[in-house]
């Protein structure tokens, strides 16, 4: 059985690819549900546009994203420039690189779930709030985002699936590298370029296969549970 | 306390236009469905803004178009309770009752969650989630919810409509309670002629979103009109609970001189009820009748005799002080050639006066 044992390097890249998976999760999740927010409840000008970027990087080719993602926030991008002197934050061939190509690659994913169960949310139960005295930001908190659990959850879950399989947009983004922006499906494509390669891309896929079954399940208890504080009254 | 009202508001090709005030007491929104009450109240709750006018509370401003003035319904501190319970489904039953509470500030210390508790009768479903209630006890939890966040003025929209009749009279008398131990005042929506007679202290008759009556209760309901058709026309009497008889379940009813007998009222000696007379209900006759089941056989003069409508008059009747309405047929007012001033007898079946 010693084909199965992980080596150093393959542990790294599961490492890794957990780290870059939940950060871009969790950084990203404000920002889906704001947006979730705007897209169900706003009624402005240019909302199917903004519909529209926030879908494109499910339809655009990973690619084309990475490259997007290469231009704007590499070195020498108007905005990786700017973050790098003002903030310190570097994307550019770190795995905090890898995390941001994850983000925004999940992202049309989570506010596609979010913003479905917003749209569900009975919007006379927001009324009644208001008229016990819970002002519009209490009432978000209080009334909307309880009931909204379920769909965050199956967002964010949905979100670091995406993530943990993310490769087009991270290899372009941020390369290869191993121990700093090598994720788990670069290590499996990296293995599967050498001769011999085989055991160890298939030891990873098996590890990888692990991963998004227990995702699926935890989800599964997670939107179970609070489905079931949220019945329908 | 004083509301007052005046307001005109446009949806598509209806409109409501209204001006009103209402003072202490339970002020009755009264008409059919579509005649513009929930639009109506839901104005002064400030879910829905006018299109222009004016609502004023205790010299508070909280509507004014013309100075641009709307006031959100999280600032009015008016409690609501809907047609449906809209309690939270996330929260338990403790939890919906105490939601105000978090938010209705230091303005003022509010009725204690006890005593809610005790008015309602909802001690034993408070560890309850709502979707384990029945429609009563949600409707109840509602009510509780309301009063709790301490609100100045308590607006309900048909609370009852979505309960069956059962339901219906295990709530009537919490809110006779609410009417009468607590110094809320209440706008309550309804096209119910038996509840508005039980609870209002003023009717507000709307039709067609605009204001085609308004009065006591015992007047707008003695009159048939958009919202009160013409078999339901009655009489409204409020009288003092004298006696009851446990075997028979017979409650001695003292209205003025008059004693009415009715079935199966749960009401302590000494408490104030109303009674709802239906016109319809009461039957005339020249000499005391013997041998009959009716047990309430009032001595009678007759006031007035209305004109006659599809073979139908309305007499008037007074009844040791109390006036009572009876509808007899055009027949009937010849044969026993009824006119004003003639001592009668009055006959109403308890069975009718069942709450």
């Amino acid at each position: 059985m010693d084909w199965l044992v992980l080596s150093d390097a393959e542990w790294t890249a599961i490492r890794l690819s957990l780290r870059v998976s939940l950060v871009a999760m969790l950084a990203s999740l404000p920002f889906a549900i704001a947006v979730a927010m705007i897209l169900a409840r706003g009624r402005f000008w240019g909302k199917s546009i903004l519909n529209g970027i926030v879908h494109l990087p499910l339809v655009m080719p990973p690619v084309v994203t990475g490259f997007l993602l290469l231009i704007l926030f590499g070195k020498r991008g108007p905005i990786g420039a700017f973050l790098a002197e003002y903030t310190g934050v570097v994307f550019s061939f770190r795995w905090t690189g890898a995390a941001l190509a994850c983000a925004v690659m999940a992202f049309p994913l989570m506010v596609r779930s979010i913003r479905l169960s917003i749209e569900a949310v009975d919007r006379r139960l927001e009324q009644a709030a208001a008229t016990l005295g819970a002002g519009p930001v209490w009432v978000f908190l209080t009334v909307t985002l309880p009931l909204v659990l379920p769909g965050i959850i199956a967002g964010m879950i949905l979100a670091f699936a995406k993530a943990m399989g993310e490769f087009g947009a991270t290899i372009t983004f941020v390369s290869n590298i191993p121990g700093e922006t090598q994720t788990l499906s670069s290590a499996i494509y990296t293995f599967t370029q050498v001769p011999g390669g085989d055991a160890g891309a298939f030891r990873l896929t098996l590890i990888s296969i692990v991963i998004s079954m227990a995702a699926l399940m935890v989800s599964e208890v997670l939107a179970h549970m609070a489905a079931k504080r949220v019945d329908a009254a | 306390m004083s509301l007052v009202v005046e307001i005109r508001h446009r949806l598509g090709t209806f409109s409501v236009e209204a001006a009103f005030s209402s003072d202490r007491g339970v002020t009755a929104l009264f008409g059919r469905s579509g005649s513009g009450k929930t639009s109506l109240i839901n104005i002064i709750a400030g879910l829905l803004r006018p299109g222009s006018g004016r609502i004023v509370f205790n010299g508070d401003v909280l509507v004014d178009s013309d100075n641009r003035i709307f006031v959100p319904p999280h600032r009015r501190r008016f409690g609501y309770v809907f047609q449906e319970a809209r309690l939270f489904p996330h929260l338990s039953v403790r939890r919906n009752l105490t939601y105000g509470r978090w938010f209705k500030g230091k303005a003022g210390d509010g009725p204690s969650f006890d005593r809610i508790v005790d008015l309602l009768g909802v001690e034993t479903l408070l560890g309850r989630v709502p979707a384990n209630l029945s429609g009563g006890e949600k409707q109840r939890i509602a009510i509780g919810r309301a009063l709790l966040s301490n609100p100045r003025l308590l607006l309900m929209d048909e609370p009852l409509a979505a309960l069956d009749e059962e339901r219906k009279a295990e709530i009537l008398p919490y809110l006779e309670r609410l009417r009468d131990e607590t110094k809320i005042p209440i706008v309550y929506v309804s096209h119910s002629v038996s509840e508005v007679a039980r609870l209002a202290n003023k009717v507000i008759v709307l039709e067609h979103g605009r204001i085609s009556a308004s009065g006591d209760a015992a007047t707008i309901l003695s009159l048939p009109s958009s919202a009160v058709s013409r078999r339901e026309v009655g009489t409204v009497i409020d009288g003092i609970v004298e006696a009851t008889d446990a075997e028979h379940q017979i409650t001695l009813i003292r209205a003025g001189n008059a004693e009415i007998r009715v079935p199966h009222l749960d009401a302590g000696i000494g408490k104030t009820v109303r009674l709802q007379i239906a016109a319809r209900d009461v039957m005339l006759a020249t000499s005391k009748p013997e041998g009959l089941s009716a047990l309430n056989i009032l001595p009678a003069t007759i006031i007035e005799i209305g004109g006659a409508a599809q073979g139908m008059v309305d007499i008037r009747l007074d009844c040791g002080g109390v006036t009572i309405v009876s509808r007899v047929t055009t027949l009937s007012r010849d044969m026993l050639k009824l006119h004003v001033g003639k001592p009668v007898h009055a006959i109403i079946k308890s069975v009718a006066l069942d709450l």
